[in-house]
């Protein structure tokens, strides 16, 4: 398992801290960890980007709207709602 | 817990709003579909189940108590009728590919950079890029492995909390992030080849 190629007690190096970033995002590393991958961030030329990257990735996702109900969809929906209703008044 | 976004909505649906319940239906159809559609062997019977789990909402809402949020709420019925419905059994979740997620050729043997990833994230931010890419992004977590398609769709577009999807999908909060890493990974590579090599 590649997430378990990392090893605590030594410096982190990209190969690793690309594995890292999500659990880094979601606040699930251990303290001692975090601290190392952020000494890793501060001095890499590449992995900020990488790190950015995977930040937009999420912002993106966020801005996707599934697609709207068409009318007849719509139409549906009422019509299910309606149905439910007369059920519930009976 | 965070107020449920979802609140007043519910509250106009009980109150017989016939246009909230379409908003709600507006809102979730299409990521209820793609999740119901991970679990039963064809694009009818998905509909189906979203159509039957539509229902079950609408028996419940009276008697909900908002002690999860609606979203949660709805995504669990929507599961459970989906495996009822399915044959696939869904108690464990094995990851599906577990290769790394960035090719082992753009590090050195000392595990840094030597194709170091192309520089994209800030062009991501002007809006107008962002709107043209938006169709591509979708597509991409389409094609998403299914699981990884469930966890990115509920967090990432339905912005959902990891709890939130834990509770919904059943998986452990560690299950959850490995998912969300590969899934995210990918997306990655998708977009950074609409801009560079995406590596």
């Amino acid at each position: 398992m590649s997430r378990l190629r990392f090893r605590p007690g030594r410096d982190v190096v990209c190969r690793e801290a690309v594995e890292l970033v999500t659990d880094y995002l979601e606040d699930a590393l251990p303290q001692a960890q975090r601290r190392r991958f952020e000494a890793h961030l501060a001095h890499c030329p590449d992995c900020p980007e990488y790190l950015a990257q995977m930040r937009a990735i999420v912002a993106l996702a966020g801005r996707v709207t599934p697609d709207d109900l068409t009318p007849r969809m719509r139409e549906g929906f009422i019509s299910l709602y309606r149905r439910w209703q007369a059920d519930e008044g009976t | 817990m965070p107020e449920d976004p979802d609140s007043e909505l519910v509250s106009r649906v009980r109150a017989g709003d016939e246009g909230a319940f379409a908003e709600l239906a507006g809102k979730y159809q299409g990521t209820m579909l793609s999740i119901a559609r991970g679990y039963v062997p064809s694009g009818a019977v998905a509909e189906e189940v979203v159509q039957e789990a539509w229902i079950g909402v609408l028996r419940g809402i009276g008697r909900f108590e908002r002690r999860s949020s609606f979203r949660t709420w709805l995504f669990r019925i929507l599961v459970n009728r989906a495996i009822s419905a399915g044959v696939r059994e869904r108690r464990s979740v094995p990851v599906e590919d577990m290769g790394p997620v960035v090719d082992a050729s753009c590090f050195d043997p000392g595990g840094t950079w030597q194709v170091p990833p192309e520089p994209w994230a800030e062009q991501v931010d002007a809006q107008v890029i962002a709107a043209k890419i938006s169709a591509r992004i979708l597509a991409a977590i389409d094609e998403l492995p299914l699981k990884q398609r469930e966890v990115v769709t509920l967090r990432d577009v339905q912005g959902l909390s990891s709890v939130e999807v834990c509770t919904v999908l059943g998986i452990s909060n560690a299950n959850q992030r490995v998912l969300l890493h590969r899934g995210r990974s990918k997306l990655r590579q998708v977009i950074g080849s609409e801009f560079g090599r995406g590596r």
